[in-house]
Order: C-alpha cells, then sequence, then structure tokens
C-alpha cells in the first residue's frame, strides 16, 4: 500500500517538472477569474464589465521569490512534520475519519474555522470591502448566521447521531442503501464542486503571486493533500486547519492593529479617514456610480459607507442570504468535523469557539478592507485584480515598509504563506469527506454490507483518498477555464437545497422516512444544479457577441470620422472582431441565448423545492417502523444515551 | 446492542425527559427565529429602506455598519449564553434522567 502510494507521489512530481517545462499558459484573464473566485456564492452583480478588449498585461503584486518560497518551505515542513505524528496513529477507520473521537471542543473550533474560512473569505472579502464598501462587510454577515444554526439546531443532535459521514446521520432510524447512496452522492457533488474552485482558485493564486505556471500550481497543492490525507487522515487535516487558522487570525490581527495605528486607534477617525479619502470619492463617483461630472452636494464618500453598490438585486441578495445560511449548515465536511470529538458537549463548546474565531476574523475584515481602500487605493486595488483579492497583500506589504524594503517582503510573503496554507486547509477537509462518502457510504456499506474489518476500511479509505486526489488535480487541470462563482454557487445552492432540508426534518420529525430523504436530496440537489445551468452564471455567447459588436461598432465609427486608430485600439477591434465571429451563432452549454432564470442564486426557488421534495415523498410513501424509531433517535441525539455502543460497533 | 436494553418510547415519556424536551425546544428555536430574523431583516433593509441604513450615529459611522455589527454581537451573546443554558440546565436534566434510569436498573 505504502509503495503503492509513493510510487504514485513519486509519479505526479515527475509530471510536474514535465508540466513545468512548457510554456506558462497566458497570464491574461487570470485576475478575471480570481476576481469571480472572490465573489464566493455568487454575488449579484456589479462586477466591473471585463474588458475584453484591453490586451494590456495587468499589474502585478511584486513578491521577493526567496522570503516567499522560504515561507512556503516553512509551512510545507511543518505540515509534513504533523502528518509523519498523525500517521502512527491512524490504525482504525475511526482514527482515519474523526481522529478516534479524540479532538477536544477547543482544538475542534479552531479546526472548524480553518475549514470554513476559505482563501476567497481571507483574500476576497477584504477584497469586495475596498472596492464595494460596506455591501462586501454585509456579504460576511451570512456564515456567522450559518453557525449559528448549527449550533442551537444541529451539532448536537448529528454529534449523538452519527458516526463519519453524513449518510450514517441519515440512516439513523433505518440503514437503507437507498440513503446511503443519495447521501453520498450529495456529499461527492457538494465537496466536487467546492473543490474544484479552491483548486482553480488557488492555481491562478499562485501562478498570479509566484509566476509558477497554473498546472505546477495544481499538482503542487494536490500532491501535498494526497499526502496529508492519505496518511494522516483526519487527525493531520485538522491540525493542519488548526494551524492555518492560528495563522489566519494573527495575520489579520496584526495587519488590522497597524491600520488602527495609522488612524490614531480612534474607531470614528478611521471611517472619517475612508470618507474624506479623495481617491475613495473618485472611485465610487466614476467606477460605481459613472457620473462623469460630479453631481452638486452628493458625497460620494459617504456613499461608500451605504449599502447597494455591490448588491444590487434585493431578491437575488436574499437568495444568497439562504444559501450563505443553509448551505453553511449542510455542507458535509463541516458535519464531518462534529464526529471527530468525544460527546455532544464537546461538539457545542468546537461550534461556539468558531462563531468567536470567526466571527472575530470577518469584524477585522473591516479594517482590512477600508485600511486598503484608505492606504492602497481602491482604484491601485482594481488595476491588480478586478475581484479585490489583492487588497490584504497589497495592504501588507504597505504596512511592513512598501515595494522592495524588507518589512514589506517580509509581511507580504507571510501574508502570502497564509494564504497558501488556507488553501491546503480546506483542499484536504474535502477530500476528506468525499473520500469518506465513497469508501465508507458506497464501498462498506452497500458493497460490502458493513462487513468488512478494520485494517480493509483503513486501506479502502487510503485508496478513494488518493483516487479522490488524483481525480482533484486532474478536474483542477481541466476546469483552468471554468467559472469559479458558478462552481461555488453550486456548491452552497445544493448543500442548501439538497443536504439541509433532509437533516432538518429527519432530526425534527417523527414521520419522516426513507422516501422523503431520497426524494428531498434528489429534488433539491438538481432543482439547484438546473437552475444554476440557466442562470446568468453562465456565458452566454450570443452577448459575448453583443459586447463584441459595441466596440466594433464604437471604433468603426471612429474610423469612419477619419481619426487614426491607436496601436491598442486596432488590437482591441482586431480581438472584438474575432470575439464576434467565434460567438455570433453560439448558445449556453444548455444551448440557451439568454438565462432561463433570472437570479445568479437559486437558492430561493431550490430550497422550498427541496422541502417539498422531502416532505411529499414522506407522506407518499409512510414507513411506520421509521415513525416507530423517531422515539429511540430523539432520545439518543437529545441524551446521547447508548452512543458509547454506536461509536464502537 | 442497545435497542433491546431501553425502552425507548417509554424514555420519550419520561417526565424528565420532556421537561428537557421542551425547555430545549423553547429556548433554541426561539433564539434561533431571533438571529435568523435580524439577519434577514438586514438584507431587507439594505435592499430597501438605504436612506435608514445611511443616517450617521458616531461621526461617519451610520446604521447600516452598525446594525452588520450588531449580527456578531448577537451571535456571540447567543453562542455565552446558550452555552451557561446548557451547563445550567439542559445538562444536569440530562444527567438527572440517566441517573434515573440507571437506578431503574438499566446499565449505561
Amino acid at each position: 500500500m505504502k509503495n503503492l502510494v509513493t510510487t504514485f507521489i513519486v509519479a505526479i512530481l515527475l509530471a510536474t517538472a514535465a508540466y513545468a517545462a512548457e510554456p506558462a499558459a497566458s497570464t491574461q484573464a487570470v485576475s478575471a477569474v480570481i476576481a469571480s473566485a472572490s465573489t464566493g456564492a455568487g454575488a449579484s452583480t456589479a462586477s466591473p464589465p471585463v474588458s475584453r478588449s484591453e490586451s494590456a498585461a495587468p499589474a502585478k503584486v511584486k513578491t521577493n521569490k526567496a522570503i516567499t518560497l522560504s515561507m512556503f518551505a516553512l509551512i510545507i515542513g511543518i505540515t509534513l512534520g504533523v502528518v509523519v505524528w498523525a500517521a502512527r496513529k491512524t490504525k482504525t477507520a475511526a482514527d482515519f475519519y474523526t481522529a478516534g473521537g479524540g479532538i477536544t471542543g477547543l482544538q475542534n473550533g479552531w479546526a472548524i474555522t480553518g475549514d470554513v474560512v476559505s482563501a476567497a473569505s481571507f483574500l476576497g472579502m477584504s477584497g469586495l470591502i475596498c472596492l464595494y464598501g460596506i455591501d462586501g462587510f454585509l456579504y460576511s454577515t451570512g456564515p456567522i448566521l450559518g453557525f449559528i444554526t448549527i449550533l442551537l439546531l444541529m451539532a448536537e443532535p448529528l454529534r449523538n447521531a452519527g458516526k463519519y459521514t453524513m449518510g450514517d446521520i441519515l440512516c439513523a432510524r433505518g440503514n437503507a442503501k437507498s440513503i446511503r447512496a443519495a447521501a453520498a452522492i450529495s456529499t461527492v457533488v457538494v465537496s466536487v464542486f467546492y473543490l474544484l474552485a479552491q483548486m482553480v482558485g488557488a492555481g491562478k493564486l499562485m501562478q498570479l503571486l509566484l509566476d509558477i505556471p497554473y498546472r505546477v500550481s495544481v499538482i503542487g497543492v494536490g500532491t501535498l493533500l494526497i499526502i496529508y490525507v492519505v496518511f494522516g487522515g483526519m487527525k493531520a487535516t485538522t491540525w493542519v486547519q488548526i494551524i492555518k487558522a492560528g495563522l489566519l487570525l494573527s495575520a489579520a490581527a496584526a495587519i488590522s492593529i497597524l491600520v488602527f495605528v495609522k488612524s490614531g486607534m480612534n474607531p470614528v477617525r478611521f471611517f472619517a479617514d475612508v470618507v474624506n479619502s479623495g481617491n475613495v470619492q473618485d472611485h465610487v463617483r466614476m467606477a460605481l456610480l459613472n457620473d462623469p461630472v460630479p453631481v452638486d452636494g452628493f458625497d460620494y464618500g459617504k456613499r461608500f459607507l451605504q449599502p447597494g453598490l455591490f448588491l444590487k438585486n434585493p431578491l437575488d441578495q436574499i437568495s444568497l442570504g439562504l444559501a450563505w445560511v443553509l448551505g453553511a449548515a449542510g455542507l458535509p465536511h463541516i458535519m464531518m468535523r462534529f464526529f471527530t470529538v468525544p460527546n455532544a458537549k464537546e461538539a457545542r463548546k468546537s461550534i461556539r469557539v468558531s462563531v468567536f474565531l470567526m466571527g472575530a476574523f470577518f469584524i477585522l475584515t473591516t479594517f482590512l478592507g477600508f485600511g486598503a481602500a484608505i492606504h492602497i487605493t481602491p482604484q491601485k486595488v482594481a488595476a491588480m485584480d478586478k475581484g479585490g483579492n489583492m487588497a490584504t497583500l497589497l495592504l501588507a506589504q504597505f504596512l511592513g515598509g512598501g515595494e522592495g524594503s524588507i518589512g514589506g517582503d517580509l509581511f507580504l510573503a507571510f501574508v502570502c504563506a497564509v494564504a497558501f496554507a488556507t488553501i491546503l486547509a480546506v483542499v484536504s477537509g474535502l477530500v476528506l469527506a468525499a473520500s469518506a462518502a465513497i469508501a465508507h457510504d458506497i464501498y462498506v456499506n452497500i458493497i460490502r454490507d458493513g462487513k468488512a474489518d478494520q485494517s480493509e476500511q483503513v486501506k479502502v479509505a487510503r485508496i478513494t483518498s488518493l483516487v479522490v486526489g488524483a481525480a482533484a488535480i486532474l478536474m483542477g487541470i481541466a476546469a483552468e477555464k471554468q467559472n469559479i462563482v458558478a462552481l461555488v454557487a453550486l456548491a452552497f445552492a445544493v448543500a442548501a437545497s439538497g443536504n439541509f432540508p433532509v437533516i432538518i426534518l429527519s432530526l425534527f420529525w417523527r414521520r419522516f422516512n426513507t422516501a422523503g430523504i431520497v426524494s428531498g436530496i434528489v429534488v433539491g440537489t438538481v432543482a439547484a444544479i438546473g437552475l444554476v445551468l440557466v442562470s446568468p452564471n453562465m456565458t452566454y455567447p450570443r452577448n459575448v457577441a453583443a459586447n463584441a459588436q459595441k466596440i466594433i461598432l464604437a471604433l468603426e465609427n471612429k474610423q469612419a470620422e477619419g481619426v487614426e486608430l491607436a496601436g491598442k485600439e486596432l488590437a482591441s477591434l482586431d480581438k472584438a472582431r474575432v470575439d464576434y465571429d467565434k460567438n455570433k451563432n453560439g448558445t449556453s452549454i444548455m444551448g440557451l441565448d439568454q438565462p432561463l432564470f433570472p437570479l445568479k442564486n437559486p437558492g430561493i426557488v431550490s430550497v422550498p423545492l427541496g422541502f417539498l421534495a422531502a416532505i411529499f415523498g414522506c407522506l407518499a410513501f409512510r414507513d411506520r417502523r421509521a415513525e416507530e424509531m423517531f422515539d429511540e433517535m430523539y432520545v439518543r441525539q437529545n441524551t446521547g444515551i447508548g452512543i458509547a455502543t454506536a461509536v464502537d460497533h | 446492542m442497545a435497542k433491546e436494553r431501553y425502552d425507548w418510547t417509554e424514555i420519550a415519556k419520561n417526565p424528565a425527559f420532556l421537561e428537557l424536551h421542551n425547555r430545549k425546544k423553547f429556548f433554541l428555536y426561539g433564539w434561533w427565529a431571533f438571529s435568523a430574523g435580524s439577519y434577514f431583516l438586514l438584507l431587507l433593509g439594505a435592499g430597501y429602506t438605504p436612506g435608514l441604513f445611511s443616517i450617521e450615529v458616531f461621526g461617519n459611522i451610520n446604521v447600516g455598519y452598525l446594525f452588520a455589527l450588531s449580527q456578531f454581537v448577537i451571535s456571540f451573546v447567543i453562542a455565552v449564553y446558550y452555552g451557561r443554558v446548557a451547563d445550567r440546565v439542559f445538562d444536569p436534566l440530562t444527567k438527572k434522567l440517566i441517573d434515573e434510569l440507571k437506578y431503574k436498573g438499566g446499565t449505561l
């Protein structure tokens, strides 16, 4: 087994070297893609239209490669040390999936924080605040309510009801193979969409920061995550997440304190600095409100602190809110973390700890985002990257002493390394959850009828993680051009519409049964995916063609008036003509000219559909036995009676 | 297996369990509804009452920012308060129930 894995990893590394020899993929449009990554669950609207005609290379963050790479090496070294230590202690399936239930509530709280706050949150949220003002901050309040939902309604019952996976929770009232299959498929779907978004984001980020080719960064991240998960299982994953959460909060706190000191430690002055910044005022006026000439008496600085610059359609915003909150509560890789603590009391403690840590982090994004707006200026941040992902990094460089100074290089390298650790921690958790669903639910419980011994279970779990990790690398490379917004929107929408309704109903509704679970998961998942496929998230070639046509017309008119076009304009004219020819007769993946569903976020429709399907499915096929089992399950989940036996068997 | 050892329906009717269940239900659903309500009020307010959100309270710090910030404060308060209530009310009630079942002769 170990030889097999080692051979595989060597093969991957060779492949990396081979790819590295290839010319680096074009860096153009990189920033646009990360821009979309950061908007997370597909925020509603308002990203500035990506001008397809600009051929100028985007400005870059200048990292000191020697310092940055040594920081990366340090993080890789420390985490590999953790893996070696964890691998020795991982002997049973319970060790592999749940670290033997031996994580304390405090540790798990840090690990959950490390699992939830992705690079999109770390770099993207502050970027949104820097570019769109208070709307970015409103955006960050969603996950915290998601965790209050988990704290009050889910953590303790789930800890008492489950073993390794979401399938275990849903099978509490009767071990039906159809439930396991549905739960496993939904877990894999959610985790893979989320994983892909992270892998693509990671590849683009490393490409932007370190000039490493896209494929090489994806393969590098993938190789590391395979090593963590295959050898170290949940124990290594947990500690990678704890280390990452520690680094993340230290970085955020250090930057925030320095920003706060620059505004005289006075919150009122800090906000006044934002409002009175001429750059912020110009940015709001020209980039966001498109007023070429200032409107008399209108305070563009104050407008920055008022909502509506980013989230423009209230309905899309509420739909996003639903997916954000319920999706966070339905993510299988987060659920899996409840099983790593010994009992419900510790599960409760871990969520309480993570509510504080995440809350603290999201509050600090005020300083990161507005700090970047004051000291770096939104114009400069947007010039580097349309989504604002470089805001925190540039701010760190500035606070350390500026570009080229030792302090600036060091601080920037540290924050880059934190982003890197963030990516590793999140993808490891996702791969572990997907592997657990395949190995534990599908292989052990469906194919082998639960009759696999410990060594076989661990072996299967390791092989599965290896395969899932390898698949993540291949899909990550294939998905280079995919729309990350759509991927993340899909992951959250499926979790909110497919998983959340059936979990809540099976925990609290006496009559709920197998038919309800299966129909709820299937309809919720299909509805969410279907709506995203026909939503404005997809690319509609005719719209691309129409935009290209506008550019062609404008430039041709200029020519017709006898104005000599500059070289840059001629280039964009040629590009627009190519774009137009390529796209004029095209349709979206679903064969559509225009989106059928008007909202980017399907939650407002697909969540109720998931609930309705679960309720109707359940009522159509009544199951007396499931109703009788409710008392047992309900008593167990509220008291923990009989849990020791449930975990040991 | 545990299944043979307990009469779950009887435990579900036990007064100690019912008290635990009722108290939990009221507390958990109530606070969840409160925090969810305030969150969606924030989203609705941001979408439909921009004027209210723009009123400045301290210097340039306006109602919108304070409302968003209050989401975190509400979450922190609920997390602390729930921890206390669980330690002082729910856990002792659970323990009482388990002790009672032990006394009746079940082995846990």
